[in-house]
This record gives C-alpha cells, structure tokens and sequence, in this order.
C-alpha cells in the first residue's frame, strides 16, 4: 500500500525542538478543498460508502473489516458440523442402517437436505478422525468399529445423490407439520405455512419454487403459488423403504413376489404422498385470508358492474312505478270528479225533473184554478180543450220557460189573468214557430 | 413495472453488467471476480443495438443489423440516445437508413410493422418499448448462457445522461423484467475494468477515458484517488465518431467504383448505401486487425459487382482529418479539466473505434512517453476496448448483488457521493541527491477526503535524528528551451547535421530543436503545514509517514520508523 521514497529526509537541525516532537506550523487552508462527486463504483467506493454510513474511521473500518473476515474464515471451519454426539447413537448398530438418521450420524442434523457435498465430505472426515476403529484400539477398546460402519454407511448414501435423494425422500426429520389451529390462532398464518411449503419444497423438480409470500402478496404470486404447488412435479421416491428383496438365486419366484410388492409399495405410497400433499394444500388454502380477500375485490369489481345493473334497473323500475301512480291517480280523481259531476247532474236533473213536475202542476193548476177560463161547471170538452193546450205548450218549452211560466202564473189568482199569461205564451210558442196556431184550442 | 414484481432479495439476484450503447450493447458476468463477456445465441460479444421484424419475426443483434439492407423501414437502430428525450431534442441523423423516429403521443416512437400478414397494421411503438423488447432479447440471451434467470443488472450510461433519461431506462429495463441495481458512467466502469484486474494495482493517477463509439465519443478525465474516481471534466463529440470513418470508406469506395465501372453512384440508391455502409464498416474493422483489407460487394448497384481493396497506410490518409478531431477532442477536455498532458497518467481507450491502431499511435504523440496508453495495438495487455465497459459493469454488479435496494440507493445518495477534495497536494520534503528540498507528494491533488496515505521515506544515510517535514505542494509545467549550448551536448544530432551539412538542415534542425522544448512537471514545495521529528533513526533506516486528511480537512500526520516502536502523531487542525 504504501510507495517507498528512496529520497532521504533530511537531518533534524541542531536546536529543533517541540513538544511531543510534533510541531504545527500552519493548517490547510479551507479553499483549498472542491466539492465533487465521486463515482459510486468500485470497491473502493464501497468502503468509503462504509465508512461514511457508519461513520467510521479508517482505522475503526479496518478494525471491523478484519474481524469480519476473520468471522468468515472460522465459518469455513468445522464449526458448522460440530454437534454433540448422543450416547444412545454411538451404540447403534450398523445392520440396522436403514433407520439410521445419516444426517445426525455425520452431525448434520441442522442441515439435512440443505448440506453441500462439502459439508458431508468435512463432517464425514471430522468424525472419521475421532471415531477410526484404530484409534479405539489405542485407548484400549479393540473391535470397537460399530458407530465406525455408521458413518462409512452414512458417507456413502449421503454421497451417492441417488441414494441420497431415496434417503431425503423418506427423512421425516427434514417435514414440517403443517400447523394446528391452535397454533395458526396464536402464530403467523403465513409464517407456519410458508415453513412447511418451505420444507415440502425440496421434492420439486422444478426450480425456483415460489415463496408463499405474506399478506401483502399480490393476487398473481398467490395463484401463481398455489398453481405452482397443485401441479407439483415431486422427485420424492419410497425406494428407501423398500422391503430386502432374496439375492440368493434359490428361490426366484420368491423374489420376484418381493419386487412386485415393493413396486405397488411404492405407488402406493407415493400416491399417498400426493394425497397428503394435496390436502396440505387444501388446508392451506381453505385458510388462506388472501385469497378470500382476492375473490371478496374479484367479486366485488364482478358485482360492481351487476349491482350497478340491478340498481339502474330498480331505479327505472320505481319510477316507472312512480309514474304509474301519478297516473292512477290522476285517473282516479278525474273518474271521482266525472262520478261526482254525473251524480250532481243527476240530481240536478231530478231537481229539474221535480222543478218541471212541480211547475207543471202549477201550470195544470192555474187553468183549475181559473176554472178552466170559464164561469160555472166547465165542461168536460172545455176542460179537455184547455188541458190538451197546456199539455202542448208544456211539452213544447223547456223546463226553464216553464219554471219562468210557472213564475208568472204563480202570483195570479185571476183567471182573465191567468188566461192572459197562458194566451202570451202560446202566441210567443207560435211566434217562435213552435206551436201551430191550429193546434191551440183554448189559448188562441 | 417495476413495482409489479418486487425486486429479488439480495441472494437470490443473478447479475449481470450490461452495456446499452446507441450502435452496440454488450452483456458480462463474473466468475470467481474476473468478468467474463457473454456472447449471445449468435456467437456476437458486441450486439449490435437493433431491432428488426420480419413478417412478424423479431430480429435483434447482428441479424437484425443485416436486414438493414432489406427490410429498413421495419429496423430500429441507433435508438438509445432518444430513451427519456423530447421529439425536439433528438438527432435522427443515424436513423435515415433505418426507421425513422416519430413524435407520437409526446414521445419519440417508430412505426413499424411487427406483426405477422401483409394487411397487419404498422404498430406505433415509443422508443421506451423499443428498448424495453430489447433489453429483453438481452437479458434472454445472458439468462440462456448463464442457465439461470438474470434478475439484476448494473448498467453503464454516458456521464451526460440527464435524470430523465435514466429514469426512463430504469422504467424500460423494469419493463424488460431486469432489475437495476444502479447506473454507472461508461468512463468509471472502463477504470474499474482496468484496476479489477488482478495485476492492476490502485495507486493516485490521472486517467483519460476515450470512450470512442460508433455515433458518438465522449472522453472523460478521471482522477482515481486510492480506487476512487472522480470526473473531473468531460467532453461529448457527435462528429468525430465511428460512423465518420465509415463515411471516409463509403465515399473511397464508392468513388471508385464510379471510376470502374461508371454507371450510377452507388450512394444515391438506398440499398446500394446500405450495403455500402455494411461492407465499409467491417473493411475498417479488418483495417484495424490487418495491413491490408479487401472490399467486396455483390450488386452493388445497377446488378454490377465490386471488389476493391485497401491498405491500412491509404485508409490513415483518407481519415487523417477524423483522426485529427480525436486528438483535438482529447487535447479539449484534459484543458478543460485544468490538466496538462503531463500531468496524465493513463489513457484508456474504449468503445469499438478505439480499435484503429491509429487513433491510439496518434494519442501517444500527445502525451508524455510516460503515460500509458492503453489500447489493443499499443499495449499488448489491453482489454478489449470495446469490452470495457460492461467488464466494468459485471465487476460493480457483482459488488453490490448483496446488498439490498436501499442500501445501494443509500450508497449512492449524494451526501455520501459529494465530499470534498483537495487542491494541493499535501506531502513531505525529502533532499534530492544534490541535496535540494524536494516534494514528495503524499497525498495527491484532487483526492477525495476523507483521505489516508501512507508512504515509506529513506532515513539520512547515516541514521540520527530526521525532520519530517509536512508541507503543501503544488505543480508547475516547466518548460526548458534549449539553449544554444544544447546543440554541443547532443552528439549525435551533430552527426546526423553532418550528413545533411546544408544551410537549410541547420534551419531545420533549428525548428526541431524548438519543437522539442523540454516540457516537465515539477513540484513546488508551498506552505509548511507541520514539522515532526524521528530520533535515533537506524542506519539505512525508513520512516513511514501516514497522512490522514479527515472530511473537515483536519490532517493527522502519524510517522515512525519502520520496525521501531512509538512515533510521532500529531493533528493539524483545519
């Protein structure tokens, strides 16, 4: 870092002397220093970028930054596969290998599925250094190579991807139960859930998996996820549990009978594992708040336009309605008026009618009254004569020209007058040409 | 958008550099911190920035390049320059042999006809689309080599990209689904490309960026202080660009097929000028490998063949005036940025012009023997000048794929960006063998503060006690005319006189003698700062000064002897 001068310095001058040995003279003048802006590329960059966020200096930066990387050099340790060894594994026979844990053989058991071929290569050497059946024998214990096989039989299936994958399909350690109600009302929906698909996800064939997301996941993520998983292209296989099939060549069919079997145990069980798989999913979704909310928005924008609809219909509806009303009832009261006028003609026609019957009598009764116009018994050609002219002269003027008659006639007691009034008619009737002269037989 | 898809975390981003240039992009990744150029499906490194449909086909890269030719109005070219600007405010020079540029809805767009059947309408498309399909067909390409989906990527724009044009290719690159982690200029990302390297080493040094394109060339001058960089000037030059040499080849040739064969000049019809255009630009690209390159059109024009050649000597000849314009346009900006030629350490040479061996001999005539000018055909080592940039933009993506969006915008904010630098140098005084003060600058001009040096300087032969003596330094160009008892000293040009032993060589070689005037930069010693004192110094002893400029330019100047205990520390405030 640091350029090499060949230059020399010169002496210190005889008599130089300061306190500390370090003497100000002058200072940096301020105008001495342009604003400018530095590029934010390179590593360079980024320390000072480091430094300036933090506010460090550069020897508090260099400080950090060293332990950092020295941080990263013992990660690279063993440190991560260093797990304590349980008393009860390391008298674990190695014939029984298959339900052997090989990841908490090798001390992975943190790991599992996630450990890298390097992790398995380091941890394999780790426990093969303390656990060497020779070195057992040194500390007196001969023969001693059990949890020794252990490890060889977990090295090898572990580093074998075939039979690592058959292993990891069958590795319950590595699932996550799906959540509890009890635990999904008291933790994070999203959380729980997105552990275990976190989990189920290293089946997938396909990669990457979608994440399940969190409440503010939008719409597509969410479908996308559950699209994702609904057609989930599972590498899990159930080899591992496969029953030991003879290899001794004796009895063939016997084998055969064996294979057969594993082979529909294996269906079946890998068909069991879609069911559960789908459940899981059924589950997950039958509690998924998101995707109730999603169909709540997509029903309400469907609806929106429906309701929008309806409401317009019911609008024009009760208008309609309205305007039926209005119109009834203008029809109403014009038929109640029309009733009203009908019966008030009515009656006032019956009045008329009244007004005419009782005027007519009036009239009638003028001529007896006047005695028929003559003195002594009338006769009955007289009174016929007079009769038959009143008849005609009363059918032949309206009710009103009768009242006005019957007015005149009313206040008139003398039968000359009588007469007079009787005879002015039927010469107005005759004027008017609605009597013929002819016709009159005693008012002419 | 962007906002439709959030960004990826941090581990789960795949970056890439990318560099979308007006005539050429490119894409780089890293493997083990070494950028790697990604070539595409086609086996291109340099991808030409085009877009072509055919019978609604989408075309990009070289093979739209060659359909310039046949379907023109359907090819989008040269369009990055338009990203983020105003109908009004953009050149559509480089598009009269493509589609042209329109103003539609506010924007400059193009029509052209991208779906499939004759009858299919012609699509307006704005140039945001244009570059978002693109950067699409790019990112296609990385992700297919990469075998996984490119995410990320750090993109290079020319340092005169305003803020509207960034936010537009920001907008275009989200559009293509590509995040961008940030925007770097074209010049920075060419320095880092050279300092990542892992025999580049970071030291205090002036840096001119020739960033010579096919439609434009922008030169930069940067200072690069301990990794970082600052611009200090700039300069942007539409004239004196690759297309100009191009334009040389296309006016040679066709001048001399009218020679040859008569007939109608090739340059009036508008696909005898693209095939022109086409079988020029890769004859100056063959010029810039090979002595010798050859020219051959089929049906040229009129159905008339053409071959011809040339020799690298006539096509400097012929370009010599565009050639002129770069050193002028280099010359302009070191000026600009208050520099002399001397005082430059490096030239970089980028972009694909940068490729002519000549523009990079004709530069080194400029400056000092001792700034290096990094170009293909003047220094082995070179990277390839027109890899430059998205080297430098795969390094950067690379550095900053692990942190989050809001840290880098955090980063990049200017109130972590703007810091102050220095003018003077700040150093100590050494004695030179004559025993004279000189400066020995620790602490450079325009270094960005805060600020720490550290340099190892020779005791006094003889040990003893050492002044250190912290002072301020600036430079002077000092120019020594030679003086006429100069001629007696230099021998051999006396010999050479000699040969000649004519008045006239004498007058010439007078002229030269003042040609040559010694031009030198030189160190004054300014104002004394501080002045500490080392005791007891071993012999042959080395004493190490470490300067501390702090950002309110207090300076802590910390010496010792090498391999001694204590020292002297000691503040100068500001």
């Amino acid at each position: 870092m640091a350029t090499v001068v060949a230059l020399p310095l010169p002496a210190l001058p005889s008599g130089w002397s300061a306190d500390k040995d370090f003497k100000v003279v002058g200072k940096v003048t301020q105008d001495h220093a342009t604003q400018r802006t530095i590029e934010p590329v390179g590593p360079h960059f980024l320390a000072h970028a480091r430094r300036a966020r933090h506010k460090r200096t550069f020897s508090e930066d260099d400080r950090i930054q060293a332990q950092e990387r020295a941080k990263k050099v013992e990660e690279n340790d063993d440190s991560d596969i260093s797990e304590p060894e349980d008393p009860m594994m390391l008298q674990r026979d190695a014939k029984d290998w298959k339900s052997q844990d090989h990841y908490k053989v090798l001390g992975l058991s943190r790991y599992r599925y996630k450990a890298t071929e390097e992790q398995i290569k380091r941890a394999h050497r780790k426990k093969v250094l303390k656990h060497h059946p020779d070195k057992k024998a040194a500390a007196g214990r001969v023969d001693d190579d059990n949890f020794f096989k252990c490890i060889q039989k977990a090295t090898e299936v572990l580093l074998d991807p075939v039979t690592r994958r058959q292993f990891d399909s069958v590795d319950e350690e590595a699932d996550v139960e799906p959540p509890t109600k009890k635990q999904l009302q008291k933790g994070n929906f999203y959380k729980l859930w997105g552990n275990v698909f976190k989990a189920e996800a290293r089946f997938s064939k396909n990669h990457p998996v979608p994440s399940f997301g969190d409440d503010k996941s939008t719409k597509e993520d969410v479908e996308n996820f559950y699209n994702f998983w609904y057609n989930f292209d599972s590498w899990r296989t159930f080899e591992y549990l496969d029953e030991d099939v003879p290899d001794d060549n004796e009895n063939r069919d016997q084998k055969r009978h064996t294979e057969r079997k594993n082979a529909n145990a294996r269906k079946k069980k890998k068909a069991e594992d879609n069911a559960r798989l789908r459940k899981l999913l059924d589950d997950c979704s039958a509690g998924d708040e998101r995707i109730k909310r999603f169909r709540q928005e997509a029903n309400a924008a469907k609806n929106k336009k429906r309701l929008e609809k309806e409401a317009a219909e019911k609008k024009a509806a009760e208008e309609a309605q309205a305007k039926k009303e209005v119109e009834e009832k203008v029809a109403k009261e014009a038929e109640e008026k029309a009733k009203q006028d009908r019966e008030a003609g009515k009656k006032a026609k019956e009045a008329a009618k009244n007004a005419v019957k009782k005027n007519k009598r009036v009239l009638r009764g003028s001529v007896k009254d006047a005695n028929y116009f003559v003195s002594g018994d009338p006769s009955v050609a007289t009174i016929d004569a007079v009769l038959g002219d009143v008849e005609l002269i009363q059918a032949k003027i309206d009710p009103d020209e009768i009242a006005a008659l019957a007015g005149k006639l009313n206040g008139l007691k003398v039968a000359d007058e009588i007469k007079g009034a009787w005879q002015e008619e039927a010469k107005r009737l005759v004027l008017a040409g609605k009597v013929k002269e002819s016709e009159l037989k005693a008012f002419n | 958008m962007s906002e439709k898809k959030a960004a990826p975390a941090p581990g789960d981003r795949v970056v890439i550099g990318l560099t979308f240039g007006n005539s050429n992009s490119s894409i780089a990744h890293t493997v083990d911190d070494k950028a790697e150029v990604i070539a595409n499906e086609d086996g291109d490194r340099q991808i030409p920035t085009i877009l072509s449909y055919v019978e609604g086909e989408e075309y990009y890269g070289q093979q739209a390049k060659n359909f310039l030719v046949r379907n023109p109005q359907n090819t989008v070219a040269y369009f990055r320059d338009f990203l983020g600007k105003d109908f009004k405010s953009i050149d559509p020079t480089h598009n009269h042999a493509s589609a042209h540029p329109q103003e539609a809805s506010g924007t400059v767009s193009f029509t052209i006809k991208d779906k499939e059947g004759e009858e299919a309408d012609p699509s307006t498309l704005p140039v945001s689309e244009i570059s978002a399909r693109y950067l699409r067909r790019l990112v296609g390409s990385a992700s297919d080599y990469l075998g996984k989906k490119v995410t990320s990527a750090v993109i290079t724009i020319p340092t005169n990209f305003a803020e509207k044009q960034k936010a537009a290719l920001v907008a275009a690159a989200g559009e293509a689904d590509l995040e961008v982690l940030q925007l770097i200029s074209e010049p920075v990302a060419a320095v880092l490309a050279y300092d990542a390297r892992p025999e580049g080493e970071i030291s205090d040094k002036i840096v001119v960026v020739a960033d010579l394109g096919g439609t434009r060339s922008d030169v930069s001058v940067v200072a690069s202080r301990g990794g970082m960089y600052t611009i200090l000037a700039t300069a942007h030059d539409y004239e004196f660009a690759g297309f100009a040499l191009d334009k040389i080849l296309m006016d040679h040739f066709a001048k001399e097929f009218l020679k040859k064969h008569g007939g109608k000049d090739p340059r009036d019809n508008a696909r005898s000028l693209a095939k022109l255009k086409q079988e020029s630009e890769a004859t100056k690209k063959a010029l810039s490998l090979g002595n010798n390159a050859s020219f051959s059109v089929e049906s040229l024009s009129e159905g008339v063949d053409f071959a011809s050649t040339i020799n690298r000597l006539r096509y400097e000849t012929i370009a010599r005036t565009v050639f002129e314009g770069f050193n002028r346009l280099v010359e302009s900006v070191v000026k600009k940025a208050g520099l002399d030629v001397l005082d430059v350490d490096e030239v970089i040479l980028s972009g694909g012009t940068s490729h002519t061996p000549r523009i990079a001999a004709n530069l080194g005539y400029i400056f000092p023997k001792t700034t290096t000018i990094l170009a293909p055909s003047t220094t082995p080592t070179a990277i390839n000048p027109s890899e430059l940039q998205t080297r430098g933009a795969a390094l950067q993506a690379s550095l900053i794929q692990e942190y989050e969006a809001d840290d880098i915008d955090q980063s990049t904010h200017a109130a972590v960006t703007t810091v102050p630098h220095v003018n003077n140098a700040i150093g100590v005084v050494s004695l030179s063998e004559s025993g004279e003060e000189v400066f020995i600058p620790i602490v450079q001009p325009e270094t960005a503060v805060p600020a720490r040096r550290t340099v190892h300087v020779a005791a006094p032969k003889d040990g003893g006690d050492v002044l250190v003596k912290i002072v301020e330094g600036n430079t002077h160009i000092k120019v020594t005319k030679p003086e006429p008892k100069a001629n007696g000293d230099s021998k051999a040009a006396k010999v050479e006189d000699a040969a000649d032993s004519d008045e006239d060589s004498d007058f010439s070689d007078d002229e030269e003698e003042e040609e040559e005037e010694k031009r030198e930069k030189v160190w004054k010693i300014g104002s004394t700062l501080a002045e500490a004192a080392i005791r007891g110094v071993k012999k042959g002893g080395k004493v190490e000064v470490t300067i501390n400029v702090n950002a309110d330019l207090t300076v802590v100047v910390t010496t010792r002897e090498i391999g001694a205990k204590g020292g002297v520390r000691g503040t100068i405030s500001a």
